[in-house]
């Protein structure tokens, strides 16, 4: 008898469709996951770089010093920056490639600013995985186009530090910076 | 698996009895690795490495959480807490040694557990699901140890972190934003370095969870062996304990005494002594490598040079660096596939020709391409590698399949116990003609 009445019950429900309970059920569950949600963000977003590093300080650096042929390495936003003198020679060599050829097409003339070709000045970062290209210091391997070489993988970068060899997809990222008189540019 | 012939846990003592009742865990590990456990009666050595992954685990397990009383996780201060537990705490020495060469073991006994596997066909079905743990262990531990080795905060470290991380820059659109996120900073910083020695102390513990499935999914077919051919009675096999106990308690004092070896003998062997130059951001060691163990799938991420394109426009498809990268993870990843590639039915390389051969080269291969991994970028290591990456993906992706098809298997033993008689007959046979002479 009793599972008579129970059946006839069910019935009934479904016929009234959307049940109380079912709504009851949708709204706890998308509220709690909206809430999940809500909590995952200062999960994930806590390993971003927190404000005291993003606080990124400009550099500068004096030019004064860097004789023609002549490299430095300073520091910016705790990577190294490379500042360069380029001789005739390297900007001739540099303005001598079609740039059509290169994996990451540019002149020499988009990489530096107007009226001063010969300070190259970029990021002393390889675009393949991030180490220190050599070149920049005395007497260190400058790779098979006399720019900077990278030994981590054999990334060869021209005097323009464009990629020209080896695993790296991009030339070396150039920073923002200004010259703030004929012998001093600010970096960042 | 519990055979219907696998001994039943009789608890004698009162207080096991008691035990027993509340929370059988006597029970449930009488039936994991006691007598409870019934284990084909022909597996060889190569069945060890098994247990002795587990024991390099915990060697990793109590030295970490030791060190990590002494560590300090700043990057003013983590190179010289590294020496100060070299030089000053009690026995830290012995400890950090142990640590860092258990690592290397750890990798070396994993090593050739996976290759066991690969030849005796242990990734077959019913056995695919044990595989798949065990890569996933596999993957574990080398984030684990990668993260590891960023925390003495020496050169490589730092330089490791770097490159590591860049990989994750080549994934295009996202990638740099990602980089920028696990490291929390532009470059390798102290963000990095405390995130990483929180997860380090971590994943250990989820490996162990892991391993715990690894095992549990074992324990439902039960174990293979060396013939591939199924138990199919009691004759076939021997409980776990005493038998394999013993077996692998004697595989134990081997690993221990050749550990011991390293430890107190060569202790920086495996190590590189730029991570004894505290960490540079603006200067990279002239010949960046990762540990050892990383060099076979290091060599397939520099053997990519040049970028996909299109023929004759120029236009790239999928540049180098891109290609490296999903190249090395595809080196792992494809091994999930692998219980679905080899189709081939009999289990172990011992009954396969052609696919012994093969595996032969497969060793080789990658020995080659772990020379290359640990060669500067240069040639002919770079052309080498190339051509070891791409071995390695025909072995795979083509050979193993093609063979499956078209080898002829020798004949299978009827049985275990049947392969073990005509062995021992056979050595008799040699025992009797010695004694004649
Ligand atoms: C899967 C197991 C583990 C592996 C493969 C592993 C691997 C490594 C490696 C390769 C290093 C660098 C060694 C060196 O050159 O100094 C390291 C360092 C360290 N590990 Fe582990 N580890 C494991 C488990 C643990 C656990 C459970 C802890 C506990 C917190 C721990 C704590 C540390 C500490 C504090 C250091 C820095 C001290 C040092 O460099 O020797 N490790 N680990
Ligand atoms: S990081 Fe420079 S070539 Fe790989």
């Amino acid at each position: 008898m009793a599972t008579e009445v129970q059946g006839t019950e069910a019935v009934a429900h479904e016929d009234e469709g959307v049940r109380r309970r079912d709504f009851i059920n949708i709204a706890a569950v998308s509220f709690a996951g909206v809430g999940g949600l809500a909590v995952l963000y200062p999960l994930i977003t806590q390993m971003n770089p927190s404000a005291d590093v993003l606080a990124q300080a400009t550099t500068e650096v004096d030019l004064s010093a860097i004789t023609e042929g002549q490299s430095i390495k300073a520091v910016f936003r705790s990577q190294p920056l490379f500042v360069r003198h380029l001789t005739a020679k390297e900007i001739a060599e540099a303005d001598a490639v079609d740039p059509a050829t290169l994996r990451d097409p540019q002149t020499l003339e988009q990489r530096v600013v107007d009226g001063k070709k010969q300070w190259l000045i970029t990021m002393g970062v390889c675009t393949h995985l991030g180490c220190v290209p050599l070149g920049a210091g005395e007497g260190e391997n400058k790779g098979e186009f006399g720019g900077y070489f990278c030994p981590c993988h054999g990334s060869h970068y021209d005097t323009a530090a464009r990629i020209r060899k080896g695993p790296a997809p991009k030339n070396l990222v150039v920073p923002e910076y200004t010259f703030t008189s004929d012998t001093a540019i600010l970096v960042g | 698996m519990s055979f219907p012939w696998a001994e039943h846990y009789t608890p004698k003592h009162p207080l096991m009895k008691w035990m027993d009742e509340k929370l059988p865990l006597p029970r449930f590990v009488y039936n994991a690795v006691g007598g409870g456990y019934e284990v084909p009666r022909n597996l060889n050595y190569f069945w060890n490495f098994g247990v002795l992954a587990g024991l390099a685990l915990t060697v990793q397990l109590v030295t970490g959480i030791i060190l990590a009383m002494h560590y300090a996780a700043n990057g003013a201060v983590a190179f010289d807490s590294v020496e100060h537990i070299m030089r000053d705490v009690n026995s830290g020495w012995l400890l950090r040694y142990a640590h860092a060469n258990g690592a290397s073991f750890f990798f070396i006994v994993v090593y050739i557990h996976i290759f066991r596997g690969l030849f005796f066909g242990s990734y077959k079905a019913p056995r695919e699901m044990v595989w798949l743990l065990g890569i996933v262990i596999f993957l574990l531990m080398m984030a684990t140890a990668f993260m590891g080795y960023v925390l003495p905060w020496g050169q490589m470290s730092f330089w490791g972190a770097q490159v590591i991380t860049g990989l994750f820059a080549a994934i295009p659109v996202v990638g740099e934003p990602i980089q920028t996120w696990l490291l929390g900073g532009f470059a390798p910083g102290n963000a990095a370095l405390n995130r990483f020695f929180s997860l380090h102390y971590l994943l250990p513990f989820v490996i162990a969870g892991v391993i715990i499935l690894h095992i549990w999914a074992l324990h439902i077919p039960g174990s293979s062996n060396p013939t591939g051919v199924e138990v199919k009675g009691p004759q076939d096999t021997v409980p776990f304990h005493p038998y394999y106990t013993a077996k692998d308690g004697f595989g134990v004092g081997v690993f221990f005494l050749i550990f011991a070896l390293a430890v107190f003998f060569a202790p920086n062997a495996m190590g590189h002594p730029d991570n004894y130059i505290p960490a540079n951001p603006m200067s990279t060691p002239a010949h960046i490598v990762p540990e050892w163990y990383f060099w076979p799938f290091y060599a397939i991420l520099r053997a990519f040079t040049m970028d996909l394109t299109i023929p004759f426009t120029g236009i790239v498809l999928v540049p180098a660096k891109l290609l490296g990268v999903l190249a090395m993870f595809a080196s792992i990843l494809l091994l999930f596939f692998l219980p679905w590639i080899d189709t081939s039915p009999v289990r172990s390389g011992t009954y396969r020709p052609l696919f012994k051969k093969f595996f032969i080269l497969l060793i080789v291969d990658v020995l080659i391409l772990g020379y290359c991994g640990g060669a500067p970028a240069e040639e002919p290591w770079v052309m080498i590698s190339q051509l070891a990456a791409a071995y390695y993906f025909a072995h795979f992706l083509i050979i193993l399949p093609i063979i499956a098809s078209f080898e002829r298997p020798d004949p299978l033993p009827g049985s275990i116990t049947e392969a073990v008689l005509a062995k021992s007959k056979h050595k008799t046979g040699e025992t009797v003609a010695i004694a004649a002479e």
